[in-house]
């Protein structure tokens, strides 16, 4: 993980300090609304439906033992004794009092974490491949350059401002893309010259939301020294000349749709001419210093196998989570493992007190004391020994996250909806619920296979649903909570925004319709053929058919 | 006399800046600093430019730096006016003026200006503050100072923290 320096907590500290005189002006009434607004939002604080809701930020994911204690008291001491994993990697607070949000941030200051800029019209967290580093796929680990960009873009004071949020996502896997830089406001790609040097592809102009798209590439290859100057060009171009009049047409995607992506190149390649070169090329000493915060831990190399092997033989459940919530590793010996947060009742991502707790021991104990967050709001354990997985195993189920359906049906990505958010137009929640019911039975969802199912409570897509291969949005008609249902998209391999089957379905039907899709896909696949698969070859007709038919 | 904030010291504001309404009814006070907008200036420039008294130009949001480039060295001041805070345009503005064209001349920053947005707005190169009338201009100047470390370069120092460290 990034190491911090004295500077780093020095700025967190004078941050809290900062934020407590904002609010202390706010409350004595020396700030407007509409001031204060724009302050705390920077600050994660958001105002919900029944109270505030804290966006704690967990940049590119990666947490250490000491960080998920310390979430785990303060979701204990200032909410209701739990949080939720958010489909950006970030761990949302419920229930926190307005007046107690600046001694939040100073806890947190106290293990190296804040809240800083995880919302508001500003450069949002950086995220990643939730296995970034051990995932063997990948070209180079990207968590260092997520760490240039973080400081890069905090508190920079030309981006405060932007016409609307702004998202950066980084990817160093060649051939799929798990960090969704097809629909972020700007993606990075991480590839390699001919001479083994590292360059960026970038994209711009992607963007779930209302308006969802995929991103064009804007950089084809931008030079390893040079990031910073064309990430900031792009800003430069965006903050000038995005959309402020109307917050639906604010994001980058609109821009570069509106300007087409050629002339947007020229505009970014113009300003871009002007950086280059300059102060904010990064140097080989700061890439090495950032890098080396990122060096493999202690892998052992005395991992023996064998009793791994037997307890696949023997344990048909400890098989089933083995083949299904853990993945291969670039170190032999090792598996990174996934816990899955969805259990059948359960917000999505949710997460109580004693479990952060819990998984703090099982990270201290079997992972290096480190815990990672990922966008299917679910945690991992990035390296674990193949010797010790029964063990593990065996604790995880007991706390109830070993249900072995990552990737499934049932592990269902969704975002609070009405139960929370003011800005529903339907709940999400008993929806999730009620597909997690409706295939209870594992055999069934095993023989499945892989397949996204992704809920928003309305068209600000936190849930992600245009991604999904089957999405469903909450919409409102008349005052009445309908579902609208999108197939085919995909924030897999590439990122692909879902088509609309037609007419929503009112919430006691949504079940029901999506057995009837499953049905479809069942009467057609071919052997082994994943359900996104059968959909690509035979299209949205044939399902069309049974669910209106 | 209203007061401004130049340089981190609460004086009088010597400049009146003229709207383009208020200079569709009028012409430019033969007297006293002025501020007028861009529109006025590229239109007047010559007469502008006799005047014994100091003209200075204000930018809004969307017109462009580059228009004033070639202008900037006769020029003593350019205003940027924030209609309103949220709207962050000004920030790439003065960043500009003093990064790209090498303005050495008052930037100043008009219109929506606070006690909460002074730190950035000095950081891209604003010098000289008009506070939003209703707010206390003594507390604003807290506004300037809250943090100690910047990662990032800025309009004062181009160089990022590691190698202002190092230096
Ligand atoms: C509970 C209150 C919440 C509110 C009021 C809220 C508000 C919003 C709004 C207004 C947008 C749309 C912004 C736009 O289109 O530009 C948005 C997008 C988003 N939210 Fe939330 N959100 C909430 C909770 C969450 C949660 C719990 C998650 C994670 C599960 C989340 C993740 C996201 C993501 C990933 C997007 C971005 C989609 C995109 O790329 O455009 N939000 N949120
Ligand atoms: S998608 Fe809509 S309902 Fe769901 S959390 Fe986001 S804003 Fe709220």
């Amino acid at each position: 993980m990034y190491v911090y320096q004295d500077y780093d907590q020095r700025l967190l500290e004078e941050r809290v300090a900062q934020y407590r005189d904002q609010t202390r002006r706010y409350l004595a009434g020396q700030l407007s609304e509409d001031e204060f607004l724009a302050l705390r939002l920077q600050n994660g604080l958001y105002i919900q439906r029944y109270a505030p809701m804290m966006r704690i930020s967990v940049p590119y994911g990666m947490l250490n033992s000491t960080q998920v204690r310390k979430l785990a008291s303060i979701t204990r001491d200032y909410d209701k004794g739990f949080c939720h994993v958010s489909t950006r990697q970030n761990i949302q607070l419920n229930w926190p009092e307005l007046a107690d949000t600046p001694d939040i941030l100073a806890e947190l200051a106290s293990v190296q974490m804040h809240a800083i800029q995880t919302s508001g019209n500003c450069i949002r967290n950086i995220t990643t491949d939730e296995y970034a580093g051990v995932n063997p796929r990948e070209i180079e680990d990207p968590r260092p350059w997520c760490e240039v960009i973080r400081q890069w873009a905090t508190f920079n004071p030309e981006f405060a401002y932007l016409p609307r949020k702004f998202k950066i996502a980084v990817n160093a896997v060649p051939d799929a893309d798990p960090a969704l830089i097809g629909v972020h406001d700007i993606g990075v790609q991480i590839v390699h010259d001919h001479n083994g040097e590292t360059g960026f592809q970038v994209w711009a102009g992607g963007g779930l939301g209302r308006t969802p798209m995929t991103g064009e590439v804007i950089g084809e290859f931008v030079a390893w020294p040079d990031l910073l100057a064309y990430l900031e060009a792009i800003l430069r171009v965006y903050n000038k000349y995005g959309n402020r009049d109307n917050k639906y047409k604010a994001r980058i995607k609109i821009l570069v749709k509106a300007l087409g992506a050629d002339k947007f190149r020229e505009l970014a390649e113009a300003e871009f001419a002007e950086l280059k070169g300059g102060a904010m090329t990064l140097t080989r000493d700061e890439v090495a210093r950032i890098k080396a915060c990122f060096v493999d831990p202690d892998y052992r190399t005395d991992v023996d196998t064998s009793a791994l092997r037997n307890a696949l033989d023997e344990h048909r459940a400890f098989n089933r989570w083995y083949h299904t919530n853990t993945r291969a590793h670039k170190k032999d010996g090792y598996r990174s493992v996934t816990l899955t947060l969805k259990k059948t009742g359960r917000i999505p991502g949710d997460i109580t007190d004693e479990q952060l707790e819990d998984v703090a021991d099982l990270a201290d104990r079997y992972a290096f004391s480190e815990v990672r967050t990922t966008h299917q709001q679910n945690m991992v354990l990035a390296d674990v020994a193949e010797d010790e997985l029964y063990e593990l195993w065996r604790q995880l189920d007991a706390l109830g996250f070993a249900t072995p359906n990552l990737g499934l049906i049932t592990d269902i990505v969704s975002c609070p909806g009405g139960d929370l958010c003011a800005l529903a137009n339907a709940k999400s929640v008993p929806i999730a619920e009620g597909i997690q019911r409706q295939f209870d039975d594992l055999d069934f969802v095993h023989d499945l296979g892989p397949l996204d199912v992704n809920i928003s409570g309305c068209m600000n897509a936190c849930g992600h649903h245009h991604i999904g291969h089957i999405g469903i949005l909450g919409v409102d008609k008349k005052g009445k909570e309908f579902y609208q249902i999108t197939l085919g998209g995909r924030g897999d391999r590439q990122s692909r925004i879902g088509e609309k089957m037609g007419p929503s379905f009112e919430s006691h039907e949504v079940t029901s319709v999506i057995g009837k899709i499953i049905s479809v896909y069942l009467d057609n696949r071919l052997e082994n053929e994943p359900f996104i698969s059968t959909y690509e070859r035979i299209g949205m007709d044939p399902f069309k058919e049974v669910v209106y038919g | 006399m209203a007061k401004v904030i130049v340089n981190g010291e609460i004086v009088e504001n010597t400049w009146q800046r003229l709207t383009s309404e208020e200079l569709d009814q009028q012409d430019v006070p033969a007297e006293g600093a002025v501020i007028v907008p861009l529109a006025y200036w590229l239109a007047h420039r010559d007469a502008l430019l006799e005047r014994a008294a100091p003209v200075g130009v204000c930018l809004e949001p969307g017109e462009e730096p580059a228009d004033l480039a070639a202008d900037l060295p006769a020029l003593p001041l350019v205003a940027v006016n924030f209609p309103a805070f949220k709207d962050g345009r000004g920030y790439s503005y003065a960043r500009e003026l003093r990064t790209r064209y090498g303005f050495e001349g008052e930037v100043r920053a008009v219109g929506d200006v606070l006690q909460d947005q002074l730190f950035y707005m000095h950081r891209v190169g604003f010098n000289a503050f008009e506070v939003r009338a209703d707010r206390d201009i003594e507390e604003a100047l807290n506004g300037l100072r809250p943090f100690s470390v910047t990662y990032q370069g800025d309009a004062h120092d181009e160089r990022p923290i590691y190698r202002r460290q190092s230096a």
